[in-house]
């Protein structure tokens, strides 16, 4: 069936396997008809997909260097693009996205608007560059650009605790799908989707990563799209719900108008189980202050720009045009999925609220809300809680809280989907959260085995003791970031944007003055490396533990200190120490133009 | 100014309005966006700042890129300095 090279077959084998997948949805919905018991249904789905995963991830094993670290540089620019979307769309995303829409609103949209600009710098300051360098890593690059082990080895710091940050917020989300579609306890859970992670990773690098991202990209993106788009039109709202929701948007304003936001006393509060929350702001309302707004955005978009394993996904292009490209491509699958977001929070939002819909509870009887099926489940999952605050029998909108998880999780059944849906959402969120684990742990323990061991510990090392290094370290990053998660210290989606602060802080100016600013030298990149990570943390450290803060910058938005803070640093420490040698200089001249060997091979 | 002068010169030229778009949809309107989300232009009867947060900016980011590589392309081109065969 399949003949020639795999890279000329990549449309088919994965037209293949997207059919593949819908004929499994379709089988299992069957299944469900003939009473095959919701619990199976769940475990099927994550078993099914998380096994294809490790086949594919087995398929990819490789011994070769270039394959290991860059997937030999041949990803096409579409599929580069769907990886980068599963790479970058982490379970965060997919689980938690829409229910921070439902519950915070605008001020919240400022993550949608940052996560999607930042791309915009990727493909204009950085990516194409980056590519032409031919680099292995991002810590290659700083390394190889402004010269020295203190600048490769800064640089790999604070790569470190970005990524380490962000992949314990993953390995808990795998835990967390794992332990509800499997049934099995959280701490043991969690070890589960390390395995998963770690047999996509261990044999194929950064090949096999690659390939398994496009198979979790259309597992997650069919995963989402179906439930919002069937949701819209059983409500009656419209076949196209991206175009045809202004009258449920403009009927939910309408209904907050008419019960208003009443405020709860702390003591009625202190009995709603934690990390549940009521409907507090307004759906559409602007309700952030500009700056509020707009620092957070800035944030998320400088340090989409600095994560180093999503440029890492541009050093697998067979060019730097189609690494240019690629960048399109990954904002616009990225784009399909965050779109759909605010329409399930609002389709959600009204399905629940509205007392004319006869899934509304709002205006119900406490006892009637009390007897329905799916508010059984999902309370007892821990997701949802009324209470009678006022003892009037009825329930208002301050009285019904939910969990943000359960905007994509429990809508679904809300809305009367068949369960068959529910198990494609849980296979949706493991793919999200795996592919992004997965390109986590590699970014890691490359910098570090190639970045560490190769280039300042061992440069005569062998390709075959490369790799065991490299699988080793990958072995152990996982291990150290699942027991982190076990531990369940900070909740999936503080971890996650706190990343972006620490990459923001440290790598966002080396990086572009690296290409844009032909003066920067060593000194300067390690003092707005270093500078720029020590006074981001010391700032997060200080507000979290009670401090003012200045400027309206939270705990979310300290990377605008480290950044600002490395800039300067970087600067002046630039212009008072020597102007890097005419070697260097040629070097970024190189890098400039497309044509031509990379930058590393001409050395 | 040799030919690569030229070619910077045009790259980072180019920069500067992609970087001046993506700033209007990413940071300038939303310093205005209790005045927008009152304005009678509503795409798809959606507010207008609600609609740009929700599809308007993201949409807008999209089709930057592409723009931005196509004519980025084109200068690289016009310089001789695309890619060939074998360059990589």
């Amino acid at each position: 069936m399949i003949k020639g090279k795999f890279i000329d077959n990549l449309p088919k084998v994965y037209g293949i396997y997207t059919g593949g997948f819908l004929v499994f949805i379709i089988l299992m919905a069957i299944a469900e008809q003939a009473g095959m018991s919701a619990k199976l249904i769940g475990i099927f789905f994550v078993a099914f997909t998380v096994l294809i995963y490790a086949l594919i991830g087995w398929l990819s094993r490789t011994l070769q260097v270039d394959a290991y670290y860059v997937a030999g540089r041949q990803v096409p620019t579409v599929f580069n693009g769907m990886a980068t979307a599963a790479d970058w769309m982490s379970g965060a995303s997919f689980v938690a996205m829409a229910g921070g829409i439902y519950f915070k609103g605008y001020g919240y949209m400022a993550l949608l608007v940052g996560w999607t600009g930042g791309y915009v710098l990727v493909a204009s300051l950085l990516a194409p560059y980056l590519r032409k360098f031919g680099c292995y890593t991002v810590p290659d690059f700083i390394g190889t650009r402004y010269g020295g082990n203190l600048a490769r080895f800064s640089a790999v710091i604070v790569l470190t605790v970005a990524s380490f940050t962000y992949v314990t917020a993953q390995i808990n989300a795998t835990g967390t799908i794992a332990s509800v579609a499997l049934d099995i306890p959280f701490g043991i859970a969690v070890y589960v989707g390390l395995a998963s992670i770690l047999m996509c990773s261990m044999l194929g690098g950064m090949r096999a990563v690659t390939w398994t991202q496009v198979a979790q990209y259309i597992v997650l993106i069919i995963a989402y799209l179906l439930p919002v788009f069937w949701i819209s039109s059983k409500l009656g709202a419209g076949f196209f719900p991206h175009f045809m929701l202004a009258d449920e948007v403009a009927r939910i304003a309408e209904l907050e108008g008419q019960f208003g936001f009443v405020k709860n006393s702390a003591a009625d509060l202190a009995t709603v189980p934690k990390g549940l929350a009521g409907i507090t702001k307004a759906h559409s309302s602007v309700n952030a202050t500009p700056w509020a707004f707009i620092s957070l955005a800035v944030c998320m978009m400088a340090g989409t720009a600095s994560l180093p394993h999503v440029m890492m996904r541009y050093f697998t292009t067979p060019s730097v045009r189609t690494a240019r490209r690629s960048v399109g491509w990954s904002l616009f699958f990225i784009f399909l999925l965050y779109s759909s977001a605010p329409m399930l929070a609002t389709l959600s939002k009204l399905s629940l609220i509205d007392p004319t819909l006869p899934t509304g509870i709002i205006g119900k009887t406490i006892a009637e809300v009390q007897a329905i099926d799916w508010y059984q489940n999902w309370n007892q999952a821990n997701l949802m809680f009324i209470s009678d605050f006022n003892g009037n029998g009825t329930l208002e909108l301050n009285e019904f809280f939910m969990g943000g998880k359960a905007v994509v999780l429990a809508t679904p059944e809300i809305a009367g989907l068949p369960y068959v849906i529910s198990g494609l959402v849980a296979a949706g969120g493991m793919a999200a959260a795996m592919s992004t684990a997965d390109g986590l742990v590699l970014a890691i323990s490359n910098a570090l085995s190639h970045d560490i061991y190769y280039k300042i510990i061992n440069p005569k090392a062998e390709t075959a003791k490369r790799l065991i290094v490299a699988r080793v370290l990958l072995v152990l990053i996982g291990f150290a970031g699942a027991t982190i998660a076990a531990l369940e210290i900070q909740g999936i989606l503080g971890s996650v944007i706190w990343a972006f602060d620490f990459a923001m802080s440290g790598l966002f100016f080396p990086l572009v003055l690296g290409v844009w600013w032909k003066r920067a030298n060593a000194p300067g990149a390690v003092a707005g490396m270093l500078l720029g990570l020590i006074s981001g943390t010391a700032y997060l450290i200080w507000v979290r533990s009670g401090g003012s803060g200045f400027l309206g910058i939270t705990q979310l938005t300290f990377g605008i200190v480290g950044a600002a803070v490395s800039l300067v640093s970087m600067i002046v420490v630039s212009l008072i120490t020597a102007a890097p040698d005419a070697a260097t200089q040629k070097m970024v001249d190189d890098v400039r133009i497309p044509s031509g060997k990379t930058v590393l091979a001409q050395k | 100014m040799s030919k690569q002068e030229q070619h910077w010169e045009k790259t980072r030229n180019l920069l500067f309005i992609t970087l001046a778009i993506w700033f209007v949809f990413s940071i300038g309107i939303f310093l205005f966006g209790a005045e927008m989300q009152e304005s009678s232009i509503r795409p798809f009867g959606y507010p207008l700042t609600y609609w740009f947060t929700c599809q308007g900016s993201l949409a807008i980011f999209v089709i930057l890129i592409f723009w931005f590589a196509g004519r980025q392309e084109k200068i690289d081109d016009e310089f001789g300095f695309t890619e060939r065969e074998g360059d990589q």
